[in-house]
């Protein structure tokens, strides 16, 4: 056989599919048939008292369980130790009052889903409603009611940062103010969250399997809740139906299952249905900005100025804390836009809603939804076109230091953009729009230039003040006697296909194929400490982490074929599952690892016992960047739009598998056009969800996304020791304000500016309507 | 998600699925397709207690031309409509309604009486009804009756189907020579609940429309008829000018319910784009 030239940068076809495809995979409920079913009861009311929980008569075997009962377990309280930081108490199940509706009030426990569900309809919950505060706004203006007495001003979480020249920057410029709302959105994984604990008699231990993105994490903090030792609990995340940041938090769900499986010697299954989903998982992206910003008679933006508001719902998610919106946008608000004078006042504001929780991207969908608009209607303002502005204004010398201290690596924010128009063919884009409009058609075109911050470490972890403070990751590799390799991750991947990039590295390194590399994950018995997956990290530091510990593997191996082959160490090369030299003479791995294994000898003097390796990455982060463009009509009868082009010029460095990569960014596009367009949870003024379902929260299907273009530029950089940095997030960052900008695009005719996403057919209909009525 | 505890029972002729309506009235639920019972029962917002399921009843799906009339089978799939049924203009409209519903799974299971049974006001069959003025046939052990289509539909998810009725034919005009028929709908997904949707049978004689009917579905707690648009179109020769004056008639003749994705006005905005938009499919 041929040995491939390299591993790195070859579509492999993704190791985890045959499994998927045949229907083989293993989820939380393929381990859960059969198990007794547990069904939480959640409460009706937003804001409230309970009084009373009265309980029917239950039949062999099934429990009701209440706050009283677990009386004994410790609240969730995420800590950060800055930015005013109000510490509030997420009880497991509450003994006193609800704070939002789809709190878990009861977890009723039963044989099967459907008798808990009996079960659930026959306990009569009373509880006494108090006044809701739902609505961002109302809940940050003064006299509005309180949702926890220790916030008196529902503020939770506040950061302020102004550098000294802000207001000099605006005097005599051209001040350009926006106003920018972006609603409440769902992760909506494929999978919902799901959890199995089962107690060994035999040990004391409880083996949870859970649909998650943090098994590592989770364990310390579900025994941290419950008071018992870290080590009797084994948290399992097998295969995981996508995440998206919805399941990196601790859930109080998670607690109680881990208790009843401890308190009764067995085994519990929760399972939850798409409707506790959208109601009481985690949402996202409730935020309202105010933007102001000084541009100079160049067109250059001299100061950026912005007032934050985010909704962080009921509680603070945990390990991450509700300061994970409102902080990431006071610290990366200027994206890739150089800002030399800086200010911004962030808050995080707890209603009675669902509790918020990062959402790919977290909130730089937004914050890039709101430069990019200030860019099109500053242009405007100017009398420039937008691409220019852009160009007056992107960095483009790197390093780049910004106002709040981040350090931006080398990337090609100027020329994603440049190739972009390029590929979209401006020109003739226009010649086609101004035709199309002769005819009663409504064409646009939308860009957005962004960057996206990914695999960061604990120094970026630690700015924010954390309590816990994420970022590495290790990596324990070995041989086996019989020449595959086993690698031992603390990331845990949720889909993405990392198995197969990691395998790719590791082949790369070590020249074994990918076929006999298992990547082994998610396993807290298994698998060393480490953070799961999150922030468009796991390739970066799990991968850098998988190639320092391979490349030592690798110095291994050709130290004992050095011996074996009777030759130079330094003159060895791995590859094709060989170790060569330059002479011709050869042995495989496969002998190597017999030799070191089972017949040490001399070979041990050298490289000692086994073929076990381990590393260790921290890296301080690595900024990705992409220009979208989105071409669109607008059908001005019905305010619906129609995406009709889509494309990405994304630069991720070194792409380890470009058929992965290309997957990232399309379905974090798609996300993101759902975000523009489709998605909104909405609640009423007393905190009932009236998007309960999918026919009403409405994601995208196959028929709302076009096919997205992916182009490649790749600017290797020193920050990553793959010289690869991560895609996971930014194509939901960047689509929202290419395809609004293209809407606006579109009905320039009309004048109209938005700034409300997502941009709904009713919406688009309504600015429309009050055009044409406001006009001639 | 998981249902209620119901009964089942499966008949196998419509005289015993008669007998059984006959038995247990109010306590019984028709399952036909159960494309939208079903999802009712799984969120526990319907729990009958005893389910009918009509699907081993021979003969319940036939489809036949009578004089000026087909005459469709209450169990007819959604997506036995795909393919024109007739080769008279009705068959190539309900081609083109069915294509508005929902997705290819709902379609094959999903039957036409079964969603003029459930009354949803944005179901598109409905719409078809009232709009084209069917005549709908129910049997009971008692005998069997036919309800025109105005009295059909009472409100949302309410028929005047007695509790012992099974609804078992539905007749639509084929629409001979000169008819001229179509359909629009608007919704926020492909295959979701259309937040309006017009249907229209014009009937064309010395280049002028002499007949006219006209349906909206997804704007009120029932399907309705838009006389307002009727009365513009009759008497004149068929144009865009003429099919945009009478989607505004239509507009500004209704008062639609708002909801979450759609306001009242917004909707209005609907009716006014449908109805255009059916009346220019119509004279494609």
């Amino acid at each position: 056989m041929d040995a491939p030239l390299t591993w790195i940068g070859r579509n492999i076809p993704r190791l985890e599919d045959p499994a998927l495809v045949r229907g083989e995979g293993r989820f939380v409920a393929d381990i859960a048939v059969g198990s007794r079913a547990v069904v939480f009861l959640r409460s009706p009311v937003a804001a409230g008292v309970i009084k009373a929980i009265e309980k029917p008569e239950l039949p062999p075997g099934a429990l009701i369980i209440t706050g009283e009962d677990v009386a004994t377990l410790k609240p969730i309280v995420p800590r950060l130790a800055r930015f005013n930081y109000v510490p509030i108490e997420q009880p497991i199940l509450p003994r006193t009052r609800v704070h939002y509706v789809g709190q878990p009030v009861a977890a009723i426990v039963a044989a099967t889903q459907r008798e808990a569900e009996d079960i659930a309809d026959q306990i009569f919950l009373d509880i006494e409603p108090e006044e809701a505060v739902v609505d961002l706004d109302l809940a940050a203006a003064p006299g509005a009611p309180i949702v926890h007495p220790m916030a008196p001003t529902n503020t939770i979480v506040e950061g302020r940062i102004r550098t000294p020249g802000l207001e000099a920057a605006f005097a005599g410029a051209t001040v350009v103010e926006l106003d920018i709302r972006s609603r409440r959105q769902n992760a909506s994984p494929m999978e919902t969250r799901g959890g199995h604990a089962a107690y060994d008699r035999a040990s004391g231990r409880v083996s949870l399997h859970a649909s998650v993105q943090m098994p590592h994490m989770l364990r310390t903090g579900i025994t941290d809740c419950i008071g018992m030792p870290e080590a009797d609990l084994r948290v399992v995340a097998p295969d995981v139906g996508g995440g998206f940041g919805q399941k990196m938090s601790l859930f109080p769900e998670y607690v109680l299952l881990v208790w009843l499986a401890r308190r009764y010697r067995s085994t519990f299954a929760w399972i939850e249905d798409r409707r506790e989903n959208l109601i009481a998982s985690a949402h996202s992206r409730d935020q309202h900005h105010k933007v102001r910003a000084a541009f100079d008679d160049q067109g250059v933006m001299r100061g950026l100025d912005v007032e934050i508001l985010a909704n962080i719902g009921a509680f603070s998610c945990y390990p991450t804390t509700c300061g994970v919106e409102p902080l990431m946008a006071l610290a990366e608000y200027a994206g890739p836009y150089k800002v030399a004078e800086y200010g911004a006042h962030a808050r995080g504001i707890t209603t009675n809603t669902a509790v918020m929780a990062p959402y790919r991207g977290v909130s730089r969908p937004v914050i890039s939804f709101a430069l990019e608009r200030l860019m099109e209607v500053a242009a405007k303002r100017l009398g420039l076109d937008p691409i220019e502005l852009r160009r007056r204004n992107l960095v483009t010398q790197f390093p780049h230091r910004t106002p709040t201290n981040m350090m931006l690596d080398e990337a090609s924010y100027l020329e994603t953009m440049e190739k972009a128009v390029e590929v979209a063919g401006l020109p003739a884009f226009r010649a086609e729009q101004a035709a199309a409009h002769a005819q009663g058609r409504y064409l646009g075109i939308g860009f957005s230039v962004i960057n996206e911050r990914t695999g960061y470490g604990t120094p970026a972890f630690a700015a924010r003040s954390m309590e816990i403070t994420p970022g590495y990751e290790r990596v324990e590799i070995c041989m086996t006697p019989s020449g595959e390799v086993e690698a031992r991750i603390g990331a845990s991947p949720h889909g993405q296909g990392l198995r197969t990039a990691l395998a790719q590295i590791i082949a790369e390194e070590t020249g074994v194929d990918v076929a006999r590399i298992r990547i082994i994950h998610g396993d807290t018995d298994r698998t060393p400490y480490g953070w799961g997956t999150f922030a468009s990290r796991s390739l970066v530091i799990s991968g850098g982490a998988s190639k320092l510990a391979a490349a030592k593997l690798a110095v291994k191996l050709k130290r004992a074929a050095a011996v074996l082959l009777q030759g130079e160490e330094s003159q060895v090369r791995l590859e094709g599952g060989m170790a060569l030299l330059p002479g011709g003479a050869s042995i495989s791995l496969d002998a190597i690892a017999r030799t070191v294994y089972h017949s040490a000898g001399p070979i041990s003097e050298k490289i000692g016992y086994d073929l076990n390796e381990a590393a260790t990455y921290d890296p301080e982060g690595t900024f990705s960047n992409a220009c979208h463009v989105a071409v669109v009509e607008v059908d001005t009868e019905t305010g619906g739009t129609k995406i009709l082009r889509y494309i990405v010029v994304e630069d991720a460095g070194r792409l380890i598998n470009p058929m992965i990569v290309d997957g990232q960014v399309q379905g974090g596009v798609a996300q993101g056009i759902g975000n523009a367009l489709l998605e909104e949870i909405i609640y009423d003024a007393d905190g009932n969800i009236l998007t309960g379902s999918f026919a009403d929260f409405i994601p995208p299907t196959m028929a709302e996304i076009p096919p997205i273009e992916v182009h490649h530029l790749a600017t290797l950089t020193g920050a990553s020791v793959l010289e690869a940095k991560g895609v996971g997030e930014g194509g939901a960052i960047a689509a929202p304000a290419a395809v609004i900008n293209a809407i606006c695009d579109a009905l320039e005719p009309f004048g109209i500016q938005l700034f409300d996403m997502p941009a709904t057919p009713q919406r688009v209909r309504a600015a429309i309507r009050t055009a044409e009525e406001t006009s001639p | 998600m998981k249902p209620a505890a119901f009964a089942y029972h499966r008949p196998e002729s419509r005289a015993q699925a008669l007998a059984l309506l006959a038995e247990h009235g109010d306590e019984a639920k028709i399952i036909s397709g159960g494309q939208s019972l079903v999802p009712a029962m799984n969120f526990r917002l319907a729990r009958p207690p005893i389910l009918i399921d009509i699907n081993a009843i021979p003969g319940m799906d036939d489809i036949r031309e009578e004089g000026g009339t087909l005459v469709i089978g209450a169990r007819c799939r959604h997506a036995h409509f795909e393919k024109p049924v007739s080769s008279a203009p009705i068959g190539l409209l309900l081609s083109r309604v069915a294509a508005n519903i929902a997705h290819t799974p709902i379609r094959s299971r999903g039957s036409f009486g079964g969603s003029l049974s459930h009354a949803d006001p944005a179901s598109e069959w409905c719409c078809v009804a009232r709009g084209l003025e069917a005549e709908l046939v129910a049997e009971s052990t008692t005998g069997r009756r036919t309800i025109p289509a105005a009295a059909f539909f009472q409100t949302i998810f309410t028929t005047a189907l007695r509790p012992d009725e099974l609804l078992t034919e539905i007749r639509l005009p084929l629409f001979g020579p000169g008819w001229h028929c179509g359909f629009a709908e608007y919704a926020r997904r492909a295959g979701d609940f259309a937040l309006a949707m017009a249907v229209v049978a014009c009937r064309v004689e010395g280049g002028v429309i002499r007949e006219a009917r006209v349906g909206l579905g997804g704007i009120a707690s029932t399907p309705v008829t838009s006389p307002e648009a009727v009365a513009v179109l009759l008497g004149q020769a068929p144009s865009p000018a003429l099919f945009l004056a009478a989607g505004q008639a239509g507009a500004d003749a209704t008062s639609p319910d708002g909801d979450i994705h759609a306001s009242g006005e917004y909707r209005q905005d609907l009716v006014r784009a449908m109805i255009r938009r059916a009346l220019t499919q119509a004279f494609a």
